[in-house]
């Protein structure tokens, strides 16, 4: 019998010989893995295994993943992961995005579809309840994500009523897709959604582009799938939401109230290249965004009620006609304070521009601050960039993520991401890697979420970027590697937003988790057992790395230069983060989950997580 | 949970531009009346369009006879599917004041030929509302 929440039907797509076909997977399997992150990781360490380390993210061997899990829709929030092997960090990235195209995937009957191969011209892949199609894309190639995703509504909707055109009106599809960032292979782009939704982190745009996949749609008419305990379920269900409902601050604000208060309260935002995380400019206060740029207070995807999200719509000016959300808190900073852009017209510009032009908006805004500060130190001349890269400068950013986007001059380096980009002006200049890396805000190549760990004041410490197995990564920071375990691994997995786990106990969501699936599902099976599975699968990935960049152990487990410097403005002025706690902790963290002093997982862990056959690999990690 | 089997479907020709799309009761009711085989009748008491499924023969001519093409078949037993005011106690209404919207209400009200107006194809619902929240561009965002 099938376990709850789950379709059990997966798309395998093969995009080189044009093929479609289903699978499933061992019952056991699900139980182990879950979905989402986890199963994602699972199928890489089929597809790929031992080839991990000669497998470039962007080569069509590359699988591509879409997967949700048992939760998705069920729990208030929906989301879908997307995964594959990211040509950023070249480990697992599990990369989610809120989205009704999770649940237009399951509706027409499937948990995930996994993509491989490269099609020879542009495609995108349509997903209904009879089945999955690729169809040509020729005419959506080159275009803006808005711009694309105006057509895939109009030409899908259109099709479908044509297909069945007595059934009634049609309603639009669910669509994921890529903007020129992600055609053009800069390598942390974003898989797009919703105009102003991305599956940002791990470049996981890129790998579409690589493959000429230009979207994804999907609109299914069936039911989700049914769960093993309905009655149970449907009580959770209200209590989850009524949970929700108390998280008043984000229903009234989103995060958009963070842009003022991460800087001038916890001091822990991103200003110029982090240079400084102090700043107290009203003009960030949401206030300003509010009252000058909501045209929506109250917006969710499916299954929602904490409503985050707000629209905003720039109506008059030279920004007129750009639509985003609040912006949120990540884009206040990346694309406003960490520019030195203090104005909620500018920021929000920047935000759009992110947006239409398919850029990661936390990622892509940290390499164009990283450019900037190399250009304040003169290590970047206005001949190397062909203008003035100046702070708060908003028209000169706008063309850096052009030039970025279609990879011309300077952004052809700057696409790289911060990390490959500073090893490549390292060289142009003659310079050592170590002096251009030092201002390179990353781990693990990933740029850091606008998160700062120097105050001590956020919700971001000591080595929660520096240990986890998706570097930068501010959704999947970690604390200790057991309460870890239950949080952003399980949301990333069962896939519903981490958002709508704050209001519901930890209790109530796993007895959901066993309403929904059946399993003997617990917090402790979760800390002890999936979570660490699926988690040190990611690792021993992430440790084979490759092939242009692998990462030592230790060395690479660490901050960026930048986050041992101490903070020079606000009421933490002086303040830095602590090395030697770093280390003590990074080493806790290690031990916890079963791993060795430099944090390669013992034989014996693996055995006991199920994991043998990743032992072999191992082996040339440990001294 | 079937959100395509909803008496309430909500549509989304553009991110933001949510619509709800529901039976408004018209006061001729047009469905009634094009239903070739009277599987479609009016509750006397509520005013809901309520549908005889045995009776239904899926042939689309109420869909058709809508001015705002409300109702469809379900994807279930293909039958014509309509909004019945859960028998005079709607569940949107519970769950939205349970939420703390309160943007539904249950308003008891006579025959009234401007609920006809209600009745609207989404797509062209969005477009106005895309209008009020974009301005210019709001005529560029649904094609």
């Amino acid at each position: 019998m099938t376990p709850g929440g789950y379709a059990d039907k997966w798309l395998d797509v093969d995009l080189s010989k044009g093929r479609v076909e289903e699978f499933s997977f061992p019952h056991e399997t699900l139980e182990q893995y879950f979905g989402g992150r986890g199963i994602a990781t699972k199928i890489l360490w089929d597809r790929v295994g031992e080839r991990w380390d000669s497998l470039d993210g962007h080569a069509p061997d590359n699988p591509l993943i879409f997967a949700t899990g048992p939760m998705t829709g069920i729990y208030p929030g929906a989301r879908i992961c997307v995964s594959g092997k990211s040509p950023v960090s070249n480990g697992v990235v599990g990369s989610t995005a809120a989205t009704e195209t999770a649940v237009e995937l399951r509706t027409a009957g499937y948990d995930g579809i996994v993509f491989t191969g490269k099609s020879d011209k542009p495609v995108y892949f349509l997903v209904t309840d009879d089945g999955g199609e690729i169809r040509d894309a020729g005419h959506l190639w080159g275009l803006d994500c808005e711009e694309t995703l105006i057509k895939l509504n109009k030409e899908v909707t259109a099709e479908l009523s044509k297909r069945k055109p007595n059934v009634g009106l049609w309603k639009e599809p669910a669509t994921m897709y890529i903007g020129p960032a992600g055609e053009n292979l800069v390598r942390n782009a974003a898989v797009c959604t919703k105009v102003c939704h991305a599956a940002g982190y791990g470049g996981y745009g890129s790998v579409m582009g690589s493959k000429n996949l230009k979207a994804v749609a999907a609109k299914g008419r069936g039911s989700l799938p049914e769960v093993d305990a309905p009655e149970a379920a449907y009580l959770l269900w209200r209590k989850a939401h009524e949970g929700c409902m108390g998280f008043t601050t984000f229903r009234r604000w989103g995060t958009g109230y963070l842009g003022y208060s991460v800087g001038a309260d916890t001091s822990s935002e991103p200003i110029r290249n982090w240079q400084e995380e102090w700043h107290d400019e009203k003009s960030m206060g949401v206030p300003n965004y509010m009252d000058r740029f909501w045209v929506k207070s109250k917006w969710a995807d499916f299954n929602c009620t904490t409503n985050c999200m707000k629209v905003s719509c720039v109506k008059a000016g030279k920004w007129k006609g750009d639509i985003t959300d609040m912006p949120d808190y990540e884009l206040q900073a990346y694309c406003g304070t960490n520019l030195g852009i203090f104005d909620a017209g500018d920021n929000v510009h920047i935000s759009t521009l992110m947006d239409k032009l398919g850029h990661s908006g936390i990622n892509a805004p940290n390499t164009m601050g990283y450019a900037a500060e190399l250009y304040q130190r003169g290590i970047l001349t206005e001949e190397d960039i062909g203008f003035k890269l100046e702070w708060g400068d908003t028209e000169a950013f706008d063309r850096l993520a052009h030039m970025m986007a279609y990879r011309e001059g300077i952004g052809d380096v700057l696409a790289e991401g911060t990390y490959r980009a500073a090893l490549k002006i390292a060289e142009m200049k003659g310079l050592k890697p170590e002096e251009t890396l030092r201002y390179a805000v990353q781990v693990k190549g990933i740029e850091v979420g606008a998160h700062g760990t120097r105050s001590d004041k956020d919700y971001t410490h000591d080595m929660c970027y520096a240990a986890s197995v998706q570097g930068g990564d501010h959704t999947s920071t970690v604390t200790d590697g057991y309460s870890d375990m239950s949080e952003a691994v399980f949301f990333d997995s069962a896939v519903f937003c981490m958002f709508t786990a704050r209001g519901p106990s930890q209790e109530l969501i796993f007895d959901f988790a066993k309403a929904i699936t059946g399993f003997p599902i617990t917090i402790e099976s979760w800390r002890r057992e999936t979570g660490p599975r699926i988690v040190t699968l990611q690792k021993a990935l992430l440790l084979m790395g490759g092939p242009d960049v692998t990462w030592e152990p230790v060395e690479d487990d660490d901050n960026p230069p930048r986050f041992y410097e101490p903070l020079p403005s606000g009421p933490y002025k002086g303040q830095t983060t602590d090395r030697e706690l770093v280390d003590m902790r990074i080493q806790a963290y290690f031990e916890t989950l079963g791993w060795d002093e430099r944090g390669i997982p013992t034989r014996e862990t693996l055995d006991g997580l199920g994991l043998s056959d990743v032992d072999p690999l191992m082996e040339r990690f440990r001294q | 949970m079937w959100p395509e089997a909803s008496r309430v479907r909500v549509f989304m020709p553009f991110p933001g531009l949510e619509v709800p799309h529901l039976c408004s009761q018209c006061m001729d009711y047009p469905c009634v009346a094009s239903c070739p085989v009277d599987a479609l009748s009016v509750d006397p008491t509520y005013g809901a369009v309520i549908v005889d499924r045995e009776k239904c023969t899926s042939c689309g001519d109420c869909i058709r006879a809508c001015p705002g093409t409300v109702p469809f078949l379900h994807p279930g037993d293909n039958k014509a599917t309509i909004c019945d005011l859960c028998g005079g106690e709607p569940k949107c209404v519970e769950v939205c004041t349970e939420a703390g919207y309160n943007a539904l209400t249950i308003v008891n009200e006579g025959p009234n030929i401007n609920r006809k107006l209600y009745s609207r194809n989404p797509v062209d619902t969005a477009r106005d509302l895309a209008v009020k929240f974009f301005g210019e561009k709001g005529l560029e965002v649904i094609e």
